[in-house]
């Protein structure tokens, strides 16, 4: 699989590490509910299709957006999180 | 037998090779298979399971039967494809599955047996009793089956792996790969080329058609040249693409230097490769497929295709007398060129009624091949007419099945084409990937011309490059006439995989026993499990189960087809991670003065610190350690601290994102002074722990453990990014920049100010304060942290000069009766005093069960705050950092081992808790442990049993506070 890191460019899948969906863009704050914390923390939704999720550049330290389609393995876009917006 | 003229061969050159230990001579351009039949060798290895005799059946990298070994000892290689294999001088070959020889196999007897060994015969037969399935059956099993045999020794060969990017990759160098890639070449993308053999051209090596008027070769030749000086072109030969992945990345696998009888030094066995193709060509031809009928797999019978091979390409005849059975035109031309070559033809057998050609040759039309004799090679074929024809090479053609597998390897199924019988891929089924071809059914030369234009012109649209105008040249255009015949029925088993011995008759049986799933029918019959994968044969296998299912082939499907196309050898896909080439080594500056030192070292992560540093006179490492014990708790000692991880961060509110990442607070902290730190994960859990040193007003320095540096670095990468975005910091790793030793004992100051350009006093420098200062003119910086709990400094100097301060530091501090200390003595120093490491902040334990709950903030948010408070991660139910002495006569305490109430059973539901760090403290004179204990804080005093299952041991502990030594922490201040 190839990822385009929007600093670097088009990269192997090996320079990346997977996180988990951008649902963790959005942070319950500490005057949170704890449930809505366990949501954030452990609740995913799963889909076959599309998605959208973090990855880690380890080779420039970015964190991105990447919109990919979990059964054709196909990369739309890639964003960096920095300017992706919660 | 050698022809007398023609070929691709070097008459001027002589090879002399040995197969079996017999020597034998060929010719440069000779695989190992084709000198093998130039010295009508035909027997040339045994089968699988019923240890046939069997001889070539191809001339490429789909053979099932000619595997052999190359080399001797140590490097030989098992399960070479002769078919594959260059000649080279002094090649070493030896035949596979056979004991004591080719010619006389024991284990023939299993060809008797084979009624009792058919299809899921070890699911039946060797079932009772049970106490023999180890002892008896699988020996037994593991000694009968399996092909070639491994050395048993390490491999002594290099292997390498390399990448590549192009524009274009064309897979297979044929007529239709050539166009393309010399069309896509021309507009000026960046191509990439590649064939599994040494010599570019496909079947146009071996086929006597003209392109242009030029013979093959010659056409192939001026195509190659051209390709060749073009610099947007690599052209890699004998380089077989195994696999497509996602993002247009394929793997290829280029054989270096199987062809060579000296590789000089360095150069590797083979390459594998990962290509990164923004669009692909494949153009991987076509197999031809055999027939199944009685006998069908003596040596003497071979493809058709594959005796083309031999008597154009090779200038060999795979026999004296040769018959042709086929059931398409191939089989006619095959006539042609054996009688082109002056070769003598028998009977050409056409299973289509009414088959004429015109050729001066029997003709035997409307009948099928039904038996053959010969036991070590073919003497004679039986026609269903009855009648017997005595030949010693067949040329079978069953048509040809084109080659889909890696358009199909992103879990595609192909389509059915009734036209030409053989399954053909759809459209896109890996993105970015045409097939053209003969792989795409087209057949004549001439449509593998125009294909591969038509395939490179589509690629260069989806690259935005302009196709230039390019003629196919004129070539054969003969239409594919054929009548499709799977299985001949008759008298004897009628193979389809060779290399695993299946035939139809196993094939009917799986479908009996309701083994109806194409998927269902290979396990169980084996089917295409060999290492050709079935290439000739999962075609005919299906149609046979299609035909005893009473299904046509397109509801009866294929199997997957997954990588790699050809076996690919672990050593070359782990390439370079050999020994020390499995992970990188991080050496501190230290490194060098601490071999010398004669210092045993240990892993850290990829950092290697030593464990202790010996005298002459100690025998034990347990000797050197106390000693070094001694050294800081008495005296001075000196350890490399280099590999903390070591993080700058600058900006106005570098403090208030420290206050957000760790649990307590720092943007309170001084300049010039220094804070532990403790660091959770969002789910609550202690992620690490460090110091951290505030430089400046807006510069901070934090330390990470040696462990966890690089998760921490990912950690506020991630924080800052995510969550952080409007606060102004900015932060880079500074690990590697700084050389950083711990100067410990009650002589540490009077080390110090020996050495710095300014002394310094306990006043202007306490406990927890930082600053820069001047060693022999040099800038460093000067922390008063301790990791032992005595009076102690962490001094940094610019990593080139870490080698030079190292050997003065312990110079001077064995002046002061001190010396250096490695990881034993500094984890038996923090034991003493209960500070923790990552064997106690594993990822299970929060803030409160270590004792830091009061850290958390409550002024203000951090990550992992809310966590925190979660019901469960505190309070007594939770297991509780504590400390262990011995209460007993054993004083073990092994980490790992778990605690028990006195009296209660030792077993997993009793367990309270687990020992995490031990050692045995010098200063206190007895063993001491820190673990884990439920309501641990709250037992203090309290006597519980410690067992280790694994190592055995039972002990009694006391429970105890974990900070052993020196409690009033006044050593650390003095």
């Amino acid at each position: 699989m190839r990822i385009t890191c929007p600093l670097c460019g088009e990269r192997d899948l090996r320079e990346f590490s997977y996180t988990g969906s951008d649902d963790y863009l959005k942070r319950p704050d500490h005057e949170a509910s704890i449930d809505a914390l366990d949501a954030h923390l452990h609740l995913r939704t799963n889909p076959a299709g599309e998605t959208r999720d973090l990855w880690y550049h380890d080779a420039c330290g970015a964190w991105i957006v990447a919109e990919r389609n979990t059964i054709t393995h196909e990369i739309h876009a890639t964003t960096l999180v920095a300017e992706a917006g919660a | 037998m050698r022809l007398s003229k023609g070929g691709l061969i070097d008459r001027s050159a002589e090879i002399s090779f040995q197969f079996d230990d017999q020597w034998y001579r060929g010719h440069p351009g000779d695989t190992l298979a084709s000198a093998l039949l130039a010295n009508d060798v035909r027997l040339v290895g045994r089968s699988f399971k019923y240890h046939r005799p069997r001889g070539v059946l191809t001339a490429g990298s789909e053979e099932p039967n000619a595997l052999v070994h190359i080399g001797k000892g140590a490097a030989k290689t098992p399960n070479i494809r002769a078919t594959a294999q260059e000649l080279y001088q002094g090649l070493y070959a030896t035949s596979q599955n056979a004991w004591p020889s080719l010619k006389w196999d024991v284990m023939e007897a299993n060809n008797a047996l084979a009624p009792f060994l058919g299809a899921g015969f070890y699911y039946k037969t060797f079932m009772w009793p049970r106490s023999f399935w180890e002892r008896v059956y699988e020996p037994f099993i593991r000694r009968a089956a399996g092909l070639g045999g491994l050395s048993g020794q390490p491999d002594p060969d290099l292997y390498e792996k390399a990448f590549a990017q192009c524009d274009l990759l064309v897979i297979g160098a044929g007529p239709t790969g050539l166009m393309a890639a010399l069309t896509a070449a021309r507009a000026g993308a960046d191509v990439i080329l590649a064939d599994e053999n040494e010599r570019f051209g496909g079947r146009l090596l071996s086929e006597t058609g003209t392109l242009d008027g030029k013979s093959g070769a010659d056409w192939v030749a001026s195509v190659v040249a051209e390709l060749t000086a073009m610099d947007n072109v690599r052209l890699m030969t004998r380089t077989t693409v195994t696999g497509a992945y996602d993002g247009g990345t394929y793997g290829a696998l280029e054989r270096v230097s199987h062809h060579l009888a000296d590789t000089p030094a360095g150069l590797p066995l083979e390459c594998f490769w990962r290509i990164a193709a923004k669009r692909t060509v494949l153009a991987a031809g076509a197999l031809e497929r055999p027939i199944a009928f009685p006998n069908n797999d003596r040596p003497g019978i071979m493809l058709a295709s594959a005796v083309r091979s031999y008597v154009n390409r090779y200038a060999v005849s795979p026999g004296k007398t040769v018959a042709v059975f086929g059931n398409n035109d191939d089989a006619h031309q095959t006539v042609r060129d054996l009688q082109a070559a002056g070769v003598e033809v028998v009977a050409l057998i056409d299973s289509r009624a009414g088959a004429g050609t015109g050729l001066d040759v029997p003709t035997y039309a409307g009948q099928t091949v039904t038996g053959t004799k010969g036991r070590l090679g073919l003497f004679e074929i039986a026609l269903s007419s009855g009648q017997a024809i005595q030949a010693d090479c067949l040329a079978v053609s069953g048509g040809w099945n084109p080659s889909v597998h890696m358009a199909c390897h992103m879990n595609g199924r192909p389509e059915w084409r009734a036209d030409i019988a053989s399954f053909v891929p759809r459209e896109n089924m890996v993105p970015g990937m045409i097939a053209a071809g003969a792989c795409n059914g087209d057949f004549s030369t001439a449509a593998c011309l125009r294909a591969g234009i038509a395939a490179a012109t589509a690629a260069l649209g989806d690259l935005r490059m302009t196709a230039p105008e390019i003629d196919a040249p004129e070539a054969e255009d003969a239409p594919y006439a054929l009548e499709p015949l799977w299985q001949v029925p008759g008298k004897g088993r009628a193979w389809l995989d060779f290399q695993n011995d299946v035939t139809t008759k196993d094939i009917k049986q799986a479908a009996r026993e309701n083994m109806v799933s194409v998927e269902h029918m290979k396990r169980y019959t084996t089917q295409g499990m060999a290492t050709d994968q079935g290439k000739n044969s999962n075609v005919g296998a299906l149609a046979v189960l299609a035909d005893a299912t009473g299904r046509g082939i397109p509801e009866t499907g294929t199997t997957t087809f997954r990588p790699p196309y050809v076996p690919v050898a672990l050593s070359a896909l782990g390439a370079g991670a050999r020994g020390k080439g499995f992970a990188p080594e991080r050496l501190t500056t230290s490194h060098a003065a601490t071999v010398q030192a004669n210092a045993p070292m240990i892993e850290a992560g990829l950092w290697y610190r030593p464990s202790y540093f010996p005298k002459p006179s100690e025998t034990h490492w347990r000797q050197s350690c106390d000693r070094e014990v001694g050294y800081v708790r008495n005296a001075v000692g000196v350890c490399d601290v280099s590999t903390l991880g070591k993080i700058d961060l600058k900006g106005p509110d570098a403090g208030k994102f420290l206050d957000f990442v760790y649990a307590n607070t720092f943007s309170t902290l001084k300049p010039g002074k220094v804070r532990y730190g403790l660091m959770l994960r969002e789910d609550g859990f202690v992620m690490d722990d460090g110091t951290t040193a505030r430089l400046g007003e807006d510069h901070y320095l934090m330390t990470t453990t040696t462990a966890a540096a690089g998760q921490v670095m990912k950690h506020l990468d991630y924080v800052q990014q995510l969550h952080a975005r409007e606060m102004k910091v900015r932060f880079t790793s500074v690990t590697e920049h700084w050389a950083q030793f711990a100067v410990a004992g009650p002589k540490a100051r009077a080390l110090l100010n020996a050495l710095l350009d300014a002394p310094v006093t306990d006043a202007e420098f306490p406990f927890m304060g930082c600053a820069p200062v001047s060693v022999g003119g040099i800038a460093g910086r000067l922390f008063r942290i301790s990791f032992s709990g005595e009076h102690a400094y962490e001094i940094a100097v610019p990593a080139r000069y870490g080698d030079a301060l190292f050997r003065d530091l312990v110079a001077r501090a064995e002046g002061l009766g001190g010396g250096a200390y490695g990881m034993e003595a500094l984890n038996v120093l923090r034991i003493e005093k209960g500070f923790i490491t990552h064997s106690e902040i594993h990822g299970r334990v929060t803030a409160d069960d270590i004792g830091f709950g009061q850290m958390v903030s409550a002024k203000k948010d951090c990550i992992g705050k809310l966590a925190s408070t979660r019901p469960g991660l505190h309070g007594p139910e939770r297991e509780q950092l504590v400390g262990l002495k011995p209460a007993g006569a054993v004083k073990m305490m092994p980490p790992g081992a778990h605690l028990f109430e006195q009296g209660a059973e030792a077993v997993r539901v009793n367990s309270q808790g687990y020992v995490t760090s031990a050692g045995f403290s010098p200063t206190l004179g007895t063993t001491l442990a820190l673990g884990f204990l439920k309501d641990g804080r709250a037992r203090h005093g309290e006597v519980i049993e410690v067992v280790d299952h694994l190592r055995e041991v039972k002990a009694l502990a006391e429970v105890c506070d974990p900070v052993f030594f020196d409690p009033d922490g006044g050593r650390v201040r003095g």
